[in-house]
């Protein structure tokens, strides 16, 4: 157990892929020897120039990055404390931060001769960018989803069928994102040969929840560049929302070493965490082992894993990623917790002062902006990662304020 | 460490040149008593050594029927204390057939490794197989049980390369696992020719009897597999029959169902070198 601050937040995780007491490589036998055969392939291209060079330039003129660092002067003025600065991950190609990944990971596989795709996805937003990716590369891809999300995200799944994907409905459990992630898993341990699994977020088994940091953090040295010749300085403050984590971790990582940098992360509080309809796996759960990973998950008294619940499917998972449940154990990241009614106040008030709809997932990051606006001061910098965009989310949003469109 | 139940079933039937028939079922699957039933006759039925499933929410390497057996056993809140409860029970009329726990680890984990072993030695477990524990993460499950005297049974895979071995070996004991398919339980069907070499290659790293499972299904695979290895472990086409009888709304024949599909399979293990030689 690491209790006290490290000194090198970029030593983790560990050569057995842990991030203090999290992280590690909790998988059956027969992927064990795939996983270490990705954690030395990742290394290879991750020390390759060629492969950052293709990357960049697929991110640059694909994707279309660098996003903008957007001053929210009118959600600034409205709050009344700090300035509040956007990071514009939802202008990406795709609408999300969830491409930063794909691109990465697919230039990998086809590096380590994969021909065949696997992704799980529960609103559909990784699953789309996976079928994207894949359908620019022309290899086959299959998306697990569960048959509930299937059923609530039909737009999606017409999106992925478009791109050529093929969409497996998953009736087990739940029928939702922890199952299709199970449902990937058993692809992939029933095709070991030829099959590479895309995660979505900064979890599972190592060396995933490193890999998928590292392409997104792409988002946090953006942000470093931006506010620098913005501001002439480093923000007060970042603040991202948290299901898996990976568009948090990939904008506090840059930014680990910086102890005057104050890091904020915010879960899926659902109904509220006194009922057990939430998804807030750091402030309502405790550690524990599920998908390859040990981290703090939603658990019933006797282990086993809870559903988790959020007006957001994005956020709709009972874990995180294992670096969060460190930075939460160490402190260097403080995590708040939104309801799914002040993340919903947030989308309007979002669209309605800044012309900008953001995913439901975003929103709730934008609902705790003035918790940490007047925790910095009124001379203080925000900056937000607005990860993606809303128009997903807009008949989650009418049917929840009793409209029909 | 000691002579325990494991090692003296394994010697036994060395000496009477047969392999175990190794019997899997869901503890809880589809009841709490339902399943004891099924436990305490499966030695008369001819199981040599009992694998208890521990039902766990996300069981991610089982195909749909090990699923559906942990989701009726969830469905009756099973937990685990009632599993090692099935156990101390049953050990009051048998003590000489091994049980081994097979499951995921976070429950276990939940519980604490120290004090989950503690009882599981206690109420008579013989070895634990968690599938999601590979050897890399072992260590601390390792320690707790060898403090009890509880095998840690480990499994080995066809993507299981000579350089991980050792690893895969260490710090087992009881028998090794070998699953025969790149899968889940109970989807892909073995192939008894490919499994010949693995088998001689894990016996000759670890030292121990060898067992296979994850495809077998029906009584000429068990022959032909026991005729290569040390044990044949059957498991969904058990379950399958509990569920066959439920959608027969036949409730009260689901006992006699596994224990007739295990008496088939069990015999056809007794008799495969018999036939042979």
């Amino acid at each position: 157990m690491t209790t006290g601050k490290p000194n090198d937040w970029s030593a983790f995780p560990d050569a057995q892929g842990r991030f203090g007491d999290y992280g590690g490589r909790y998988v059956p036998e027969t992927l064990m020897p795939l996983v270490l055969e990705l954690e030395k392939a990742y290394a290879a291209a991750d020390a390759d120039p060629a492969f950052h060079g293709e990357l960049d330039g697929f991110l640059k003129h694909y994707v279309g990055r660098p996003n903008p660092l957007y001053f929210a002067e009118r959600l600034t003025a409205h709050i009344g404390g700090a300035k509040i600065y956007f990071k514009r991950e939802e202008l990406n190609h795709t609408g999300a931060h969830k491409i930063n990944n794909c691109m990465g990971q697919i230039l990998l596989a086809m590096r380590m001769g994969k021909t065949r795709i696997i992704a799980e996805t529960g609103a559909g937003q990784h699953g789309v960018a996976s079928a994207t990716v894949c359908a620019r590369f022309g290899l086959p891809c299959v998306v697990y989803m569960g048959a509930v999300d299937v059923e609530r995200q039909k737009p999606n799944v017409f999106r992925m069928n478009l791109l050529g994907a093929e969409v497996r409905p998953v009736t087990s459990g739940a029928g939702t994102l922890k199952d299709a992630m199970n449902e990937a898993m058993r692809d992939w341990v029933t095709n070991v040969e030829d099959t590479y699994y895309m995660i979505g977020t900064a979890a599972g088994p190592h060396p995933y929840p490193a890999m998928v940091r590292d392409f997104q953090s792409v988002i946090g040295k953006e942000i470093r560049a931006q506010i620098l010749e913005a501001e002439g300085r480093l923000p007060d403050a970042l603040v991202a929302c948290v299901g898996g984590g990976s568009n948090a971790i990939g904008t506090f990582h840059p930014f680990l070493a910086d102890e005057g940098v104050k890091i904020f992360g915010v879960e899926a509080s659902g109904h509220g965490l006194e009922t057990d309809k939430h998804a807030a796996s750091l402030t309502g759960g405790k550690p524990g082992v599920l998908h390859g990973n040990k981290t703090y998950l939603l658990q019933d008294d006797d282990g086993q894993i809870l559903d988790a619940h959020s007006i957001s499917a994005g956020l709709d998972y009972p874990g995180i990623g294992p670096e969060h449940s460190w930075l939460h154990d160490v402190g260097r990241a403080k995590y708040l917790t939104c309801t799914d009614d002040e993340a919903l106040a947030a989308f309007q008030l979002c669209a309605e002062l800044e012309g900008i709809i953001p995913a439901l997932e975003s929103a709730h990051a934008i609902a705790k902006l003035p918790e940490v606006a007047k925790e910095v001061g009124k001379d203080g910098i925000v900056v937000m990662t607005l990860s993606g965009r809303g128009d997903k989310d807009v008949n989650t949003v009418a049917t929840a304020l009793g409209m029909t469109i | 460490m000691t002579a325990n139940r494991l090692t003296t079933r394994f010697a036994a039937l060395a000496a009477e040149d047969r392999a175990a028939f190794v019997a899997y079922i869901m503890a809880g699957d589809p009841g709490i008593e339902a399943s004891f039933d099924i436990l305490a006759k499966l030695p008369a039925a001819g199981a040599d050594i009992i694998e208890l499933g521990m039902p766990f929410s996300d069981p991610m390497a089982e195909g749909p029927t090990i699923q559906r057996a942990a989701q009726r056993s969830l469905a009756a809140k099973t937990k685990m204390a009632d599993v090692l409860a099935m156990v101390a029970r049953f050990r009051q009329q048998d003590d000489a057939t091994p049980i081994v726990l097979m499951g995921y680890l976070n429950p276990v984990l939940f519980h604490g490794y120290e004090a989950f072993a503690a009882a599981a030695a206690k109420a008579g477990v013989d070895g634990m197989i968690i599938v999601d524990c590979p050897p890399e993460e072992a260590d601390p499950l390792a320690d707790a049980l060898d403090a009890v005297g509880v095998s840690l049974i480990r499994l080995a895979a066809p993507t299981t390369d000579d350089a991980r071995l050792p690893a895969v070996v260490r710090r087992t004991s009881g028998f090794v696992y070998y699953v025969s398919v790149a899968g889940v339980t109970g989807v892909k069907e073995a192939v008894a020719a490919s499994v010949a070499q693995p088998v001689q290659r894990l016996r000759a790293a670890s030292g121990l009897p060898v067992a296979v499972g994850f495809g077998i299904r029906t009584p000429e695979r068990a022959a032909e597999v026991a005729r290569l290895a040390d044990g044949v472990v059957v498991g969904s086409a058990l379950v399958d029959e509990i569920e066959g009888a439920l959608n027969d709304g036949a409730n009260e024949n689901v006992t006699e169902r596994v224990l007739s599909k295990a008496s088939e399979l069990a015999k056809a293990v007794r008799l495969a070198r018999v036939r042979d030689a």
